[in-house]
Formats: C-alpha cells, sequence, structure tokens
C-alpha cells in the first residue's frame, strides 16, 4: 500500500516530531509546576501580605504580564548575558516562561483567594490556627474550586506558549515540525500534524479541568 | 449555677479603660469589664455602642490602641516587656485565641468540611488529638447540641439553627477559658432561635464561662449573671439582670429598652 505523499511525510516524520513533542511537554509540565507553587505564594502574599511584601509582588505582577512572552524570553537570553549573567538558551527560555506563567497564576490566586468570605478566617482564628494552618485547611481548599477553571487557562496558556522557545532554539514540537518542513518542503500537512498535536493535549486538559471542576461543586457557601 | 457577683472565683477576663479606634471614629472609649469564672455576661446596646467589637478585641480578631485585656491573666493583644508593649505575632495570638472560644452572627462554619470535621479542625491542628480521639469528642459535643444525625452533613445542607449549633460545638469542643458569643442568633429565622439558645443555657448551667452580645432581652435576663449596657463606647449600666431590666433610672438604657420592645423582640 502506498500513502499519498502528504500522508507519507506526517508518518514518517513521527519519530522525530515525538522528540520534539516530549521536550514541549516537558518544558511545560517543568513550568506549570514551578509557576503553581511560585504563583500560589505570591498570591497569598498579594492578599494578606504587608504593603512591603504585596507591593513588590503587584509590581513584578504588573510589568511581567504586561510584556509579550515573546520579548520576556528575548530579554532573558539576549539582555541577561550582557549584565554578566549567562544562562543557556534552554534555562533562559524556561525562566522566561516560568516567570510569565507565575504573574498569571499568582493573579488567578489573589482571586481565588479573596473571593473566600473574610468569615472564614476569623473562624480558623477562633480556634487556633495559625496562619500557615489558615491557608492549608481553610481557605485554600475552598478558593481551589475558583482557582482550578482559570488556572487551567494558564496551564493551556503555557503549553501554547512553549512554542515560543522554539525561536531561541530549543528543538521542541514547534522547532522540529519546521525542520521536517526544511527538509521536505511540504508546510501544509506538517502545520496540520502539529495544530492536531497541540490541540490533542490542549483539549485534554480542558476534559480534565471540566472533570475536576465537577469534583469541587460540593463546596457551597 | 449561676456564680452572680460571687467575687471569690478567679478573675477570668479583665478588661481595662479598653479604647480602639476605626480611623477617625472612636467606637471604645475607655471600658473596663470583669468576668469571673462560671459568669455569664450580657452585653447590649444599640448597633454602634461598640458591644461587637468589644467582644472582638477579647480574642484579638480586632486590635486595641490602649487599654487591656487580660484573659487568665495573660494580657492578650500585646507582649509587654519592662513597660515596652509590642502587638503578638501570628503564633502567640493562636495560642491565645484556642482558649477563648468564638460563635460568630453569621455561623462561619467551614462549607468544605461536614459537621464532624468542622468541630475536629481545632481538636487535631491545634489540640493535636488523634484522628479517633478528635472524632470521638466532636461526635459527644455534636450529640450534645441535638445533631447527632448531622455528623456527615455539609453546612449548606443545614438548617441556621443547626449551623449555629455546630459553630458552638466547634467552640466548646476546644473546651476554652471563655466563650464569646456575638448576636449568634441574629441570622436565624425566629422559629429556629429557640434551639440555639437552648445549647446556650445548657452550658450556662454548666459554668460554662461566657460573654454574649445579644438583642434578645427576654434571654439575656434570663441566662445572664450579669448585663452589661453599653452606649457611646463605654459601660454605661452593668448590673444583675433584675437591676438592670427593672426600674430603670438610666436615661439611655430605658429609651434602648423601650425601642427594642416596640420592635416586639
Amino acid at each position: 500500500m502506498t500513502l499519498p505523499p502528504e500522508l507519507n511525510v506526517m508518518v514518517k516524520s513521527l519519530p522525530f516530531l515525538w522528540q520534539g513533542l516530549l521536550v514541549t511537554l516537558q518544558v511545560s509540565a517543568t513550568v506549570v509546576v514551578v509557576a503553581l507553587v511560585l504563583g500560589v505564594t505570591l498570591g497569598v502574599g498579594l492578599t494578606y501580605g504587608p504593603r512591603w511584601i504585596a507591593w513588590p509582588i503587584r509590581l513584578f505582577s504588573d510589568i511581567i504580564r504586561g510584556l509579550p512572552l515573546l520579548v520576556l524570553i528575548f530579554f532573558v537570553y539576549y539582555a541577561l548575558p550582557a549584565t554578566g549573567w549567562s544562562i543557556n538558551n534552554f534555562w533562559a527560555a524556561l525562566s522566561a516562561l516560568a516567570l510569565f506563567e507565575t504573574a498569571h497564576v499568582s493573579e488567578v490566586a489573589r482571586g481565588a483567594i479573596q473571593s473566600i468570605h473574610p468569615g472564614q478566617n476569623e473562624a480558623g482564628k477562633a480556634i487556633g490556627l495559625t496562619f500557615v494552618q489558615r491557608m492549608l485547611y481553610v481557605v485554600l481548599p475552598q478558593a481551589l474550586r475558583r482557582f482550578l477553571p482559570p488556572w487551567i487557562n494558564t496551564v493551556v496558556d503555557t503549553v501554547k506558549g512553549s512554542a515560543l522557545v522554539s525561536l531561541v532554539g530549543i528543538v521542541d514540537l514547534m522547532l522540529a515540525i519546521q525542520q521536517v518542513i526544511g527538509r521536505t518542503f511540504q508546510p501544509m500537512p506538517m502545520y496540520v500534524l502539529g495544530a492536531i498535536m497541540y490541540f490533542l493535549i490542549n483539549y485534554t486538559l480542558s476534559l480534565a479541568s471540566r472533570r475536576l471542576e465537577a469534583r469541587f461543586a460540593y463546596i457551597r457557601e | 449555677m449561676h456564680t452572680s457577683g460571687n467575687s471569690d472565683a478567679a478573675l477570668l477576663v479583665k478588661v481595662r479603660a479598653l479604647s480602639k479606634s476605626f480611623g477617625a471614629n472612636q467606637v471604645l472609649k475607655g471600658v473596663d469589664l470583669d468576668v469571673r469564672a462560671g459568669e455569664v455576661v450580657s452585653v447590649i446596646g444599640a448597633s454602634g455602642s461598640g458591644k461587637t467589637t468589644l467582644l472582638r478585641c477579647i480574642n484579638v480578631l480586632e486590635t486595641y490602641d490602649d487599654g487591656s485585656i487580660k484573659v487568665d491573666g495573660v494580657e492578650v493583644g500585646y507582649r509587654e516587656t519592662n513597660g515596652d508593649r509590642r502587638p503578638r505575632g501570628e503564633r502567640e495570638l493562636a495560642r491565645i485565641r484556642a482558649d477563648i472560644g468564638m460563635v460568630f452572627q453569621l455561623f462561619n462554619l467551614f462549607p468544605h468540611l461536614t459537621a464532624r470535621e468542622n468541630v475536629m479542625l481545632g481538636l487535631r491542628k491545634v489540640r493535636g488529638l488523634r484522628h479517633a480521639e478528635a472524632r470521638t469528642v466532636a461526635e459527644q459535643w455534636l450529640v450534645r447540641v441535638g445533631l447527632g444525625d448531622k455528623l456527615d452533613s455539609l453546612p449548606f445542607e443545614m438548617s441556621g439553627g443547626q449551623q449555629q449549633r455546630v459553630g458552638i460545638a466547634r467552640a466548646v469542643a476546644m473546651n476554652p477559658k471563655v466563650l464569646l458569643l456575638d448576636e449568634i442568633t441574629s441570622a436565624l429565622d425566629p422559629e429556629l432561635v429557640g434551639e440555639v439558645l437552648m445549647v446556650v443555657h445548657e452550658l450556662a448551667r454548666e459554668g460554662m464561662t461566657m460573654i454574649l452580645v445579644t438583642h434578645e432581652m427576654t434571654f439575656a435576663r434570663d441566662v445572664s449573671s450579669r448585663v452589661v449596657f453599653m452606649d457611646g463606647g463605654r459601660v454605661a449600666v452593668e448590673g444583675p439582670p433584675s437591676e438592670v431590666f427593672g426600674a430603670q433610672p438610666h436615661e439611655r438604657l430605658r429609651s434602648f429598652l423601650a425601642r427594642i420592645e416596640l420592635k416586639g423582640v
């Protein structure tokens, strides 16, 4: 059986694209975890921190969210080495993406935490819970329901944004596709294949998001 | 029974010259209050008289500017070393608050936890009880407030009266030295008020020291060993219920009680 040339190039390139896909997933997963931990911490700081904590976080978040991701990646990759801070392209791109997503997650977390009635914190105080305990057992579990849907959006944004790391020479799914195109001169089938792969990742995330939301729907005020 | 006017009982709560401002608005203007072990003190007064703020200062949900609040001999809001006064840190406050129970007007149950888990949280994380012990204590208290059949219910599945009884169980399960009740029936439908007040009566009978802010005058008269009428950020009248609700020479108290009477409360 002979495949049409469009399908043939798709099938033949799959093992190579697989390597790129793994890099995309690896970059995305790392960024998601880092941004989750840092972002929630900053979100708590934004909501409950004294001015000297909240203010710098606000500044960081506003500046980072005000920049295009590509500018941030180029800034970390090209501008930082000029100050004597040399990092390779992988860590530069990863850091830039992580900073970008952290800023977004911090806003999502702030919104979710602020939606919790102040009486919840007071009730936690009244039984003698410390700040950390109130966060862990009272505020964050309730905020989770409001946090999840917009947070999954930031995860989807991370996967999509990770395509930009190809521009500093990291062979992720995007750059792998372009390299195949460079050799085969078959852009159309390759971009279709790439689009399908990105879509599948993100559609899976959306489905997971819906299931998670349903799971936490039992929390009602 | 009440230890009304019993000066031998230990002085549990001692408030002196307490003042507190919200911005330019001075809410408390030098409040003095003594509460002895086993006493039930009702604080009444018009809204804005500072009664809720007074209550919230006692477990430092509000900080206070001047004066002193001692619970069992310990200044609650400040650490004092050789005349130097500094606000207490988060951990010290948590330790102090663990011994001061509070029940809220809007219940403030944890909506993601069942009735049992609401009561267990403090026992587990603050008192350090094992899961099984905490569970037993929580269930005992919930049974005592008449909610033995609601152990696994989430707050939204319960009526206001039931939620408030969970709120009381959550507070008393911690075995507090004093229990603060902040207008605990104000958010309830009239027919649910009784079941909550009955629980408070029960606690009073067992000698629980309580300070309650309330608009239920009949209840205040029945349950209190002492009634404090606050007016304009000060204690205006103070005495046993028979005196405060009896022939009343104090003009503002008389008009306050008349207003309450008219509303049929």
